[in-house]
């Protein structure tokens, strides 16, 4: 990571560690320039932690211990035993193989890594056993530290029922709903009526989005319960599920706590997360441009009025929903380091990993609420290994070919745990990193979340970085008008990549027309051969056809050295660059704007696939000849996929719902895919009878397998 | 071309010597720049009729040559989805660059009325030639199914080998555009005749250029022999068919049911019987491919692989080979994940990408310099040697040498494939073709072993033993003569303990120092500095040589 710019966080950093003549490992501060805490590696605190987690955030766990000068254990299942995390620590131990319920989860093993190794401590990193009392109960028995809160604030605020009645208690704001436990789907249908459609259902014991449906009639509703059960099941063992009424179009702002075991709580304002899909985050904030300073207090002293109330210590997020009247109700507490924390360490300066250390080991907390700052501003997009165009975000899978952080460029912060060459496999959270960036103001912030997205390059697995672009520079977010909905409403028909303007597509057509004539051009390069013609003379002038969804272009490409000027449909465009063709990052001056782009794919057929504003567009460069030929070659029928039921992602097969010979209708549930946690129900696309089943319960499938064939 | 100055003269009124250049030109054999040739008599004032006449005919019989077997026929190749011959050609070569040849050839058969003006087509039902492909000379020839179905006459086979013969004596490719329904039947012996005058011109130019066959049509019957002596042949999906005898042939002889695509279609030939070595979609598709395919080859056995400017770092590093191979020995990952990390930008040009797939083999780059490379593929069949891809492999190999393209081979091979198919087939017999063709080879040999090198499959890959003159190790290899379990089961027989027996072998055997101890591999190296090591010993061994002892030629165990 490159220093900051001279900030006045940066300055104090420089200050800090000039006056505390610290040993050289503390220089690591300016490098991480989002924090102005300083790490002293004498103040005692545990010499060995276990990270009980995996991926980013057991690598982001760890770069704190060293920090502070403690030796780290990780746990790692079979299939990760060559995991970044795994490499990072001082020691690791392997405690299962790859399904999380028989590694990650395991906590017999677990313990056991933690008597091998002695660990004095067990940090759990979010999700697995972070929120389980169980474990923290068994940590506690054998005089390990958990660092988090205690047993007692887990139960309370792990389960949803209770946690709205404490919250209640404390004066908290609280959505109006149902407080028990929901039987059946019968109930569920008669509770849901009695508060008033919509309805959320969600499971008691959950967290992220999992085992949680939004009901609008009774239908919905028994579906949702079963649904939701099942998922509620699988995820977290407990199938119990709670139902309250759903604010349509709210925001969801959370505040961060930190508490410690002296009865000290502290506010470190709020981080906006309404962008979601299905109820998971996607492009976070801080501060909130929706929050004014009253509000923001009046929520940062309801959330720390919470923390005392259950005696919270550690780090904790309070999250809220709130309407667009400002009032905000409590939604439910994460008893854990949030995976968005990132950017209230940006605004703050704290490093909350530290800061949950200092606390597990009894310190108590050195800053006084006044003293906590909103620097600056602070994005982060949570990049994933999925398709956005399936319902903003399929899990896929693969191999990173490609991997380049944007870590070269000032202010950006790339938290991940996976390097190239690492897998990403159905195992475990698809999440490539999460991309953070901070700058003075808002605006600074985004476009250098805007330029890191350009400059990230991740191949062999698909990812979510044209919508995590297209969302940043979309007028609605800029201007801060978001809600929950905002993808639904702002993608009624679905995502389908950058919308390109007039001017944008010449832009495109010009880069790709010329890279080609460069692609070209190299072709004819041949070093030390005495038999090229040397009566050929170099052309300087290009007539090509360029095709882009269907549409065919005719345009002229002349070149000078490593200008070209393109003629489309009249208009010229001027394009220039260094033209390295064995580069992942194309950097051009297209009409003197600066744009990179990145050539995803070239080949003879002219085929070149280029990642502009963040989405990839396959175009197809042509000669002129050779375009007038091809209007000779016939098209390929391709498959009639309304006839055929393939996975649109790997997994599990759950439940298979038909069988051959059976009629399904248009919209029949056919069967049940669950991939990460996930449950998704396959459709018939059309009323049909069933040709031939080729999946069955159990099975692992994966992105593209022939699940049903109907006739 | 001599005479284009003084027919520019002529225009200018000069008659006597008008005359005397239009009936040399009419007399050049080899008349070429003919298309450029026939613009300038377009732009031509011609004033005297009794000179006109030649020059019309000439016009004439350029426009006819030009035409083919017509609009209609022409037309009907379009609707089939397929190109011209003319068409073809011009697509493959650079603009401009093509030479014609034998434009005014046409066929002597004066049987069954072939005598007549009507069947008489200037330039007959081939277009011959030479041109360049970025600036490369290539010797073409493009079969032009609009005369007489593309069929071959005894002047259509002496175009062809009118150009094989000059491709052979300046030391150029030649490709062959193959679209042809076969024998000129009116001919007979004289079209069987022409078949073999270029058979024997295949064998010959074998192992001296490159030869080159796409086939873009039906190719049937005695015809197919030529393609198959050719060093590549390559298909077009759906359009273009390879047999032996048609499907009516095969029903009256064997009774079977099959259609032209099951029986010779290029999903039969790239995928089961080996024939083809690559598919594309479309004419426009293949000829854009075959330009980029021969940028890869040298243009006779006398030239060195070509060098290409090259914007991949020689010294850059690839992380990710450094996880690549799984602990587990027993799980597969994919051969091409390490080739295309390794090349230069992830550029490989596979052949037979769809046949024995348990080896890849194909063309890429290493610091701009061409390179075969063959991988035993763990994602199939574990990458053991059967007989198909023991075959696929040695032919590969002996290309490279033939052509002076260095092989580099990426090692892990559990063995040779047992059964009762494999040893009735002949794997004895076709494994002694790879190991034939490795040991052989005297273009540099470099030499990964990723992890499995077992057995006598260990010889064969491209082993020090075989003259490798680098055989790397990475960490993960493991030299042995066959796994710990099986070992340890001959070794300790009936003894108890056998899984300690196997540990004990482990630790001997599943690592790459019995092998380095003894010199057999020249370094252990990182996975992720492979390619510069590779970049660096490419440099090193450009100067390699070593030459096998005379002999009029190897036998090998066909």
């Amino acid at each position: 990571m490159a220093a900051y710019r001279i900030t006045p966080t940066f300055q104090r950093v420089l200050h800090a560690v000039k006056h505390a003549s610290l040993r050289p490992t503390c220089w690591l501060v300016s490098r991480h320039a989002c924090y102005s805490t300083v790490y002293d590696p004498n103040e005692k605190t545990f010499d060995k932690i276990l990270i009980a987690n995996r991926g980013e955030i057991a690598c982001r766990v760890i770069k704190t211990c060293k920090k502070m000068g403690i030796r780290t254990v990780a746990v790692h299942s079979d299939v990760d035993s060559s995991a970044v995390h795994v490499k990072m620590a001082d020691e690791a131990v392997c405690v299962g193989p790859a399904p999380t319920s028989k590694s990650y989860l395991n906590m017999d093993a677990i313990m056991d890594a933690i008597r091998s190794t002695g660990a004095q401590a067990v940090h759990p990193g979010y999700g697995f056993l972070s929120e389980n009392k169980e474990f923290a109960r068994r940590l506690a028995a054998e005089g390990v530290t958990f660092i988090g809160p205690d047993t007692h604030a887990i139960q309370a605020m792990g389960d949803k029922i209770e946690s709205k009645l404490l919250a209640k208690a404390a004066k908290v704001n609280t959505i109006p709903g149902f407080d028990g436990v929901v039987k059946n789907a019968e109930d569920a249908v008669k509770i849901a009526q009695e508060i008033g459609y919509p309805v959320m259902i969600k499971a008691s014991a959950g967290g992220g989005g999992k085992g949680m449906r939004i009901a609008w009639n009774d239908e919905e509703t028994r579906e949702g319960f079963r649904f939701s059960s099942q998922e509620a099941a699988s995820s977290f063992g407990d199938d119990r599920l709670l139902i309250e009424k759903y604010i349509d179009n709210p925001r969801h702002i959370e505040i961060q706590v930190l508490a410690d075991k002296h009865g000290n709580a502290l506010w470190l304002n709020e981080r906006e997360c309404s962008i979601q899909r299905r109820n998971q985050k996607v492009v976070e904030e801080a501060p909130s441009t929706f929050l004014d300073p009253a509000t923001r207090r009046a929520m940062g002293e309801q959330a720390v009025s919470l923390a005392k109330a259950v005696k919270y210590s550690s780090a904790g997020t309070v999250e809220f929903l709130v309407d667009s009247q400002k009032n905000f109700y409590f939604l439910e507490m994460n008893t854990r380091l949030q995976v968005e924390h990132p950017i209230t360490e940006c605004i703050t300066g704290l490093d909350l990993v530290q800061q949950m250390i200092l606390v597990a080991k009894g310190y108590k907390l050195q800053h006084k609420q006044e003293d906590i700052p909103i620097n600056g501003w602070a994005f982060e997009s949570r990049v994933y290994a999925e398709d956005p165009y399936k319902s903003f975000g399929l899990p896929s899978i693969g191999r990173l070919s490609q991997y380049e952080e944007p870590v070269d460029l000032g202010g950006v912060r790339v938290d991940s745990g996976i390097q190239e060459g690492s897998e990403i496999s159905i195992y475990y959270d698809p999440m490539i990193s999460k991309l953070v960036t901070y700058g003075a103001t808002r605006a600074e912030a985004l476009k250098k979340m805007e330029d890191a997205l350009d400059n990230y390059v991740i191949r062999g697995v698909t990812h979510n970085i044209s919508l995590l672009r297209e969302i940043i520079v979309h007028p609605r977010f800029i201007s801060g008008d978001i809600s929950t909905n905002f993808l639904p409403e702002v993608y009624p028909e679905g995502f389908k990549g950058h919308p390109l303007t007039a001017g944008e597509q010449r832009e495109l057509l010009a880069a790709a027309s010329a890279l080609y004539v460069a692609s070209q051009l190299r072709a004819q390069r041949f070093l030390g051969q005495q038999r090229v013609s040397i009566t050929e003379q170099e052309r300087k002038s290009w007539e090509l056809c360029v095709e882009l969804d269907n549409g065919a272009h005719m345009l002229c490409v002349s070149r000078t050295g490593t200008n070209y000027k393109v003629e489309i449909d009249g208009e010229k465009v001027d394009v220039s660059g260094e033209w390295n063709l064995a580069s992942t990052l194309l950097p051009l001056t297209i009409n003197g704007n600066h744009r990179v782009l990145q050539c995803l794919s070239r080949n003879a057929s002219g085929e070149i696939t280029l990642q502009y504003l963040g989405t990839s567009f396959k175009v197809r460069v042509l000669s002129k000849l050779a375009a007038s030929l091809s209007k000779h070659m016939h098209e390929k029928v391709p498959e009639d996929t309304s006839s055929i039921l393939r996975s649109p992602m790997p997994g599990t097969v759950v439940a298979v719902s038909v069988k051959a010979g059976d009629t399904v209708a248009e919209g029949q549930e056919i069967c049940v895919i669950e991939a990460m946690k996930m449950q998704n129900s396959m459709t018939a696309a059309k009323t049909a009878k069933v040709k031939s089943v080729h999946c069955k319960a159990g099975e692992t499938v994966g992105e593209g397998d022939l699940l049903v064939e109907l006739e | 071309m001599a005479a284009v100055p003084l027919l520019r003269s002529a225009g200018e009124g000069i008659l006597t010597g008008l005359k005397y250049t239009v009936k040399n030109f009419g007399h050049v054999p080899q008349s070429r720049g003919a298309l450029a040739g026939c613009r300038l008599f377009q732009s031509t004032q011609w004033s005297s009729a009794a000179h006109g006449s030649v020059q019309e005919r000439i016009e004439s019989k350029r426009r006819a040559a030009l035409q083919g077997g017509g609009p209609a026929r022409i037309q009907g190749q379009h609707n089939r989805g397929k190109l011209t011959a003319r068409e073809r050609v011009s697509l493959l070569l650079d603009p401009d660059s093509f030479v014609e040849y034998d434009m005014f050839v046409e066929h002597r058969c004066a049987d069954f009325g072939m005598q007549a003006d009507h069947n008489k087509y200037p330039g007959d039902s081939v277009v011959t030639g030479q041109g360049r492909i970025n600036g490369r000379l290539v010797y073409v020839f493009s079969q032009d199914f609009t005369v007489f179905g593309g069929s071959l006459s005894g002047a259509h086979a002496q175009k062809i080998c009118k150009v094989m013969d000059q491709a052979m004596m300046v030391g150029a490719p030649v490709i062959g555009l193959n679209d042809s329904g076969g024998a000129r039947i009116q001919e007979g012996v004289e079209s069987l005749a022409g078949y073999a005058d270029i058979f024997l011109r295949n064998v010959l130019a074998s192992g001296v250029v490159p030869q080159i066959s796409l086939i873009m049509g039906p190719c049937a019957g005695g015809a197919v022999y030529s393609p198959a002596l050719t060093d590549f042949t390559f298909m077009v999906k759906d359009t273009s068919y390879l047999f032996i005898t048609g499907p009516d042939v095969v029903k009256s002889v064997t009774n079977e049911d099959v259609t032209q695509e099951e029986l010779g279609g290029a999903k039969t030939h790239t995928a089961v019987s080996g024939v083809a070595h690559r598919a594309f979609e479309n004419d426009v598709d293949a000829l854009l491919n075959l330009r980029e395919f021969f940028n890869f080859l040298p243009l006779s056995n006398k030239d060195s692989a070509p060098v290409t400017e090259c914007h991949d770092p020689s010294d850059r590093l690839v992380p990710g080979l450094d996880t690549l191979v799984p602990f587990e020995t027993t799980k597969a990952y994919d051969m091409l994940d390490i080739i295309h990390g390794i090349v230069d930008e992830r550029e490989f040009f596979e052949i037979m990408p769809n046949y024995a797939k348990n080896i890849v083999v194909g063309f890429a780059r290493m610091n701009g310099r061409t390179v075969g490379i063959v991988g035993n593929q763990p994602k199939v069949a574990s990458g053991c040697l059967d007989i198909n891809s023991s075959v696929k492999g040695a032919r590969f190999v002996r290309f490279c040498d033939a052509f002076n393209i260095p092989i580099i081979t990426f090692v892990d091979v559990p063995g040779f494939l047992p059964g009762t198919a494999q040893e009735y087939g002949g794997i004895i017999r076709h494994g002694a073709k790879l190991l034939f063709a490795f040991a052989e080879a005297t273009v540099p040999k470099i030499t990964i072993i990723t992890r499995k090198a077992y057995g006598g499959a260990y010889d064969v890959m491209s082993s020090k033993h075989l003259r490798g003159d680098v055989n790397y190790a990475w960490p993960s290899a493991e030299v042995a003569v066959m796994g710990a379990k099986g070992a340890v089961q001959i070794i300790f027989r009936g003894k108890e303990n056998q899984a300690d027996a196997e540990a004990e072998y482990v630790e001997k055997f599943a690592n790459p120092f019995p092998a380095a101890v003894r010199g057999f591999v020249d370094d252990i190296i990182q996975p992720s500095t492979t390619r510069m090591r590779i970049c660096r010993d490419l440099e090193v061994l450009g100067s390699k040589k070593q030459s096998n002892p005379w002999k009029k030629h190897a036998n090998i165990p066909l």
